[in-house]
């Protein structure tokens, strides 16, 4: 299925996640992460993206769920149904949905958490976290303020400041526009492609906002319903009327859709 | 007069140190887990009784084996979370509470099998007998040392959690357990470490109660019942509302017996007084002292 050439990071396989034995949620999900590149995954509400990135990360067990059938590969090493903290320490992390800080604790308290799982000793960690700070300057000015009060867009700077401090070979970015005003939303994006060159960090990121999603990722899957529907470079997909249509709301004459034709979404979106 | 006043203040204050070190296990469980530990008395006067085995009938120096019965009550502490509690995350809390609540009637049927059930003991005196006395309030070696054990455990536990990165990611799971597992943080490891330095602290305070009061099962499980009240006064989740919950309380406790008792026909006042001053302070601060209200940003 997958036509990316460079070497993958992330292989999943065919997976199937079922909640509470019997509810079928990701039927057949396969894909690949390229090293060092930005995969999207979009798709709308309750297509199976989340769940996707819980299977990932080995987090699907605090909802009941397992994957059934079908494997994760990541670097290489099976991680499928592996718990979390084990993901973890292999180099992939997760940016939870709703940003998720710890809303009791500071925000240097917020980012040296996510550090909890590496062995290389207090002075990297220190100086991992001058790094975060000169790359989120914004919370550099509120080290002390409690996580909790803090702003939306500040907010997720913390999620992605803490995930970032476990040194991921790739980071799983779970809607990061969520509730954020557009201007934000672009500045998040910003700071993500930043990581990915700077740091050299593999992304792969869920999304609704196809557009952004589209404009910054090289690469992009579509899902429907526990299904990748289709996929393609993302300048492709950027371009394909289908998706157009569905996902950014223009019509093919480049119009806005209007709500009367709302019936022909249900006759053309066959290829779910 | 005076004098009298300060007594009672200061060894309200010793008790009170003791009450805070007492509630400070249970405050760790709560603050990690949510989990309201009902067999924490249990494990304090079990913290006592091992101290005193090994030293009255194993023959360890006095030091050592309050040391090693801190040891002891840490692992203790760590297996009962790992063989009753473990297997409980993600059930509703009320199930798990009972849970503790069997674990308390076990563990008083095991202390009643041994002699601790049923005979009084009492530490050999390892601290000079005589009184220290200054300005007309006397305090015992044995009070003296307790208190300063105290203020060094809760001194401990504070920076542990304010500066370690375990201790905060022991914070970390108390604020949001899926958050805390997608940064990698285990959370069983972080339940079982929060018992297990219960289990520790239990185990200190019942050392240094046993010391001052005899090793009496009846009173220490009194005393393990005294810490609820302070918890709550305290706020369930704070670790300072423990401290001065326990102060405050051990203060009215010896004013109460010091002026009360013996006056207006009163007596045994308290052990009541301290309930109408929790439900006086609740009315006007429902989550106590210091505990934590949720955060909601609009």
């Amino acid at each position: 299925m997958n036509k990316q050439n460079s070497e993958n990071l992330l292989e999943v396989n065919n997976i199937e996640v079922v909640y509470n034995d019997i509810i079928q949620v990701l039927r057949g999900v396969s894909f690949n992460v390229a090293k060092g590149g930005i995969v999207a995954l979009l798709g709308t509400n309750g297509a199976g993206k989340t769940t996707t990135l819980r299977a990932i990360s080995g987090l699907l067990k605090p909802e009941n769920g397992f994957i059934k059938d079908g494997y994760v590969k990541f670097e290489g090493i099976d991680i499928t149904n592996v718990l979390g903290t084990q993901v973890v320490k292999l180099g992939a992390v997760m940016v939870p949905e709703g940003r998720r800080v710890f809303k009791h604790l500071t925000v240097d308290e917020n980012i040296r958490v996510g550090s909890i799982t590496r062995k290389d000793g207090s002075q990297a960690i220190r100086k991992d976290q001058k790094l975060m700070y000169d790359h989120f300057p914004r919370l550099a000015r509120i080290i002390n303020r409690l996580a909790g009060y803090c702003s939306g867009g500040e907010q997720q700077m913390i999620a992605i400041a803490r995930a970032l401090m476990a040194s991921p070979t790739m980071l799983m970015l779970d809607e990061p526009s969520l509730g954020l005003a557009p201007l934000l939303v672009k500045e998040i994006f910003e700071n993500i492609e930043a990581i990915n060159k700077e740091m050299d960090t593999t992304i792969l990121v869920v999304e609704q906002n196809a557009k952004i999603a589209l404009q910054m990722s090289d690469y992009a899957y579509i899902m429907e319903s526990g299904k990748i529907v289709l996929e393609g470079p993302s300048k492709e997909l950027r371009d394909n009327p289908d998706v157009k249509e569905f996902y950014m709301g223009v019509t093919q004459g480049g119009g806005r859709k209007s709500f009367k034709e709302v019936k022909s979404y249900k006759r053309r979106k066959r290829w779910m | 007069m005076m004098s009298y006043f300060f007594q009672l203040l200061v060894s309200g204050i010793v008790v009170g140190s003791i009450y805070a070190l007492a509630a400070l296990g249970f405050v760790l469980i709560y603050k990690s887990s949510k989990v309201l530990n009902l067999a924490h008395g249990q494990i304090i006067a079990a913290g006592a009784f091992i101290t005193y085995a090994l030293t009255g009938w194993v023959g360890i120096p006095i030091y050592l084996s309050f040391l090693l019965s801190m040891v002891i009550t840490f692992f203790l502490a760590m297996s009962v979370e790992k063989i009753f509690l473990r297997r409980l995350i993600g059930e509703p809390i009320i199930s798990i509470i009972m849970v503790t609540i069997g674990l308390m009637s076990i563990l008083d049927g095991i202390i009643f099998l041994t002699p601790f059930g049923s005979v009084n003991f009492s530490f050999p005196q390892f601290l000079p007998q005589e009184l220290i006395s200054f300005g007309g309030v006397s305090i015992s070696w044995t009070q003296l040392v307790g208190v300063i054990i105290t203020a060094i455990m809760i001194g401990g536990f504070s920076w542990f959690f304010k500066k370690s990165t375990v201790g905060i990611s022991m914070r970390a799971v108390s604020d949001d357990q899926f958050a805390s597992m997608s940064v990698g943080i285990s959370v069983p490891r972080v339940f079982g470490l929060a018992w297990a330095t219960a289990g520790l602290s239990a185990a200190a305070a019942g050392g240094i109660i046993g010391n001052i009061t005899g090793l009496n099962f009846e009173t220490l499980q009194a005393f393990g019942i005294t810490v609820f009240p302070i918890v709550i006064l305290g706020g369930l989740d704070s670790i300072l509302g423990a401290v001065v919950a326990g102060i405050i309380m051990g203060v009215i406790q010896q004013f109460a017996s010091g002026y009360l008792d013996g006056n207006f026909g009163l007596n045994g006042t308290a052990e009541v007084l301290p309930y109408i001053i929790l439900l006086i302070i609740l009315l006007f601060k429902p989550h106590g002292l210091f505990g934590i209200h949720e955060i909601e940003r609009v």
